[in-house]
């Protein structure tokens, strides 16, 4: 923050803007040139927690009688495999698609919950050490979004990867030639004058959907984090008023955005198994 | 609300995660869920087998009970009839020495009898002799009468 109080649209600003490699906002709508480093931080950092969970539960995995930390993780892996299976009709396809279901679940669950952490604390941390060791003239100049999944570049990053794995599994399945028949004769029929209305409505549904798929789970961070945002706005005006309007639509919204967060990681892996499943299908 | 490269590392980042999992993590926990359903299973059949077992040795020992009960009833029987056949045996023996007995008696006395009658016999000519010295008041040669009182003995038989 800078040393004469914010206002509040700089406040906002301040928290939304990513630091990246550029060291200012991003000023192109698309540059391939830019990484949010703090995305990408937060992103790595707890999806090596989410495996390292996983795999110490993996490594002790005992067929005898579980502990806790097994039993949970085991609750979670049922959980994944039964829906896996009941979606994705594949025993060889599920072998890497109901691993990954899981880890996406987990990591995208730990990702929303950084929109729990008070929304000022680690961005403010982050400004004063920076400033403290001078890489910044002072704390406002730096930049730090917490929550990877509130960055539209995470979650269409994630639904691209599914997409790539929906086109994989439509070559593996239907064979290359076998996909592109279906490319051009679904869902309308194999009349010659429908190719081209079958092909753009195909390309129209592979578009839909991973743009919804990444969207949606952006959508909900994102407007949980402005909404976080605006209540510690209120807390910011030093009124009692403000006091008591933070403390009662904080502790409202947070205890909503529990289940926000743990409803958009499941739509997501499940969306990820249905899309792989629907790939699996001819029409 | 900018792209840039951070989808493409996400991306990345997405697939490692998801290779990572699929090689170290859901194998092993998958391994130990199947096993341990197996262990379930095998030791619910084990139950279910040790019922069956149960309730045949049940079945064996009311018939082993039931056998028991018979062999018994047939052993008092001959048992039974045994000791009555002794106890018949007894009293024909029994019955047996009791005639025996008094055939024996009959017949010493029928000995004692005639021997009586033989004293007798002997008596009764020397009785007669006597009787009729004193009828005679004399001597009578017994050797003349000898045939005579010979003849008498016989009568008397």
């Amino acid at each position: 923050m800078a040393g004469n109080a914010p206002t509040a649209s700089e406040y906002v600003i301040h928290h939304l803007t990513h630091f990246n490699t550029t060291g200012h906002a991003q000023e192109a709508v698309i540059d391939w040139s830019v990484i949010n480093i703090d995305s990408m931080f937060w992103s790595i950092a707890l999806g090596l927690l989410t495996i390292f969970i996983l795999w110490s539960a993996a490594r002790k995995a005992t067929s005898g009688v579980p502990g806790r930390f097994q039993g949970f993780v085991e609750l979670m892996v049922e959980m994944v495999a039964d829906q896996a299976k009941g979606i994705v009709h594949s025993a060889e396809s599920r072998k890497f698609v109901a691993p990954l279901a899981l880890t996406v679940f987990i990591w995208i669950f730990l990702m929303n919950f950084m929109d729990l952490i008070p929304v000022d604390l680690l961005p403010m941390l982050w400004g004063e050490s920076v400033a403290a060791m001078g890489f910044v003239e002072q704390p406002g100049d730096a930049y730090m979004r917490v929550v990877p999944t509130a960055d539209l570049n995470i979650t269409l990053g994630m639904s691209a990867g599914v997409l790539l794995l929906c086109l994989y599994y439509n070559v593996k399945i239907k064979g290359f030639g076998g996909w592109v028949h279906e490319l051009f004769t679904a869902p309308f029929g194999a009349h010659p004058l429908l190719w081209p209305v079958n092909f753009a409505m195909q390309i129209i549904e592979f578009v839909a959907k991973t743009v919804s798929h990444g969207m949606r789970l952006f959508g909900n961070l994102y407007a949980g984090e402005l909404l976080f945002i605006l209540i510690a706005l209120l807390g910011g005006t030093a009124t009692v008023f403000g006091f008591v309007g933070h403390l009662i639509a904080g502790s409202i919204w947070a205890i909503f955005h529990i289940l926000i967060i743990v409803l958009q990681a499941f739509i997501f892996m499940m969306l990820t198994l249905v899309y792989v499943g629907q790939a699996h299908e001819s029409h | 609300m900018n792209l840039n490269a951070t989808l493409i590392a996400q991306l990345v980042v997405f697939f490692i995660l998801g290779w990572f999992t699929m090689k170290f993590v859901w194998p092993p926990i998958m391994k130990s869920l199947d096993e341990r359903a197996k262990k379930i299973a095998d030791g619910l059949a084990a139950a279910d087998k040790a019922k069956a077992d149960l309730a045949l040795a049940e079945k064996k020992v009311v018939e082993e009970l039931r056998k028991a009960r018979e062999s018994a009833g047939d052993t008092r029987a001959v048992a039974e009839r045994q000791a009555a056949g002794l106890v018949e045996e007894a009293r024909a023996e029994a019955a047996r020495i009791i005639a025996k007995a008094r055939e024996d008696a009959e017949a010493e006395a029928g000995a004692a009898a005639q021997r009586a009658k033989e004293a007798l016999r002997e008596n009764v000519a020397a009785l007669a002799v006597a009787g009729a010295e004193r009828i005679l008041r004399k001597e009578i040669n017994a050797q003349a009468h000898a045939d005579l009182l010979a003849n008498l003995k016989q009568e008397l038989q």
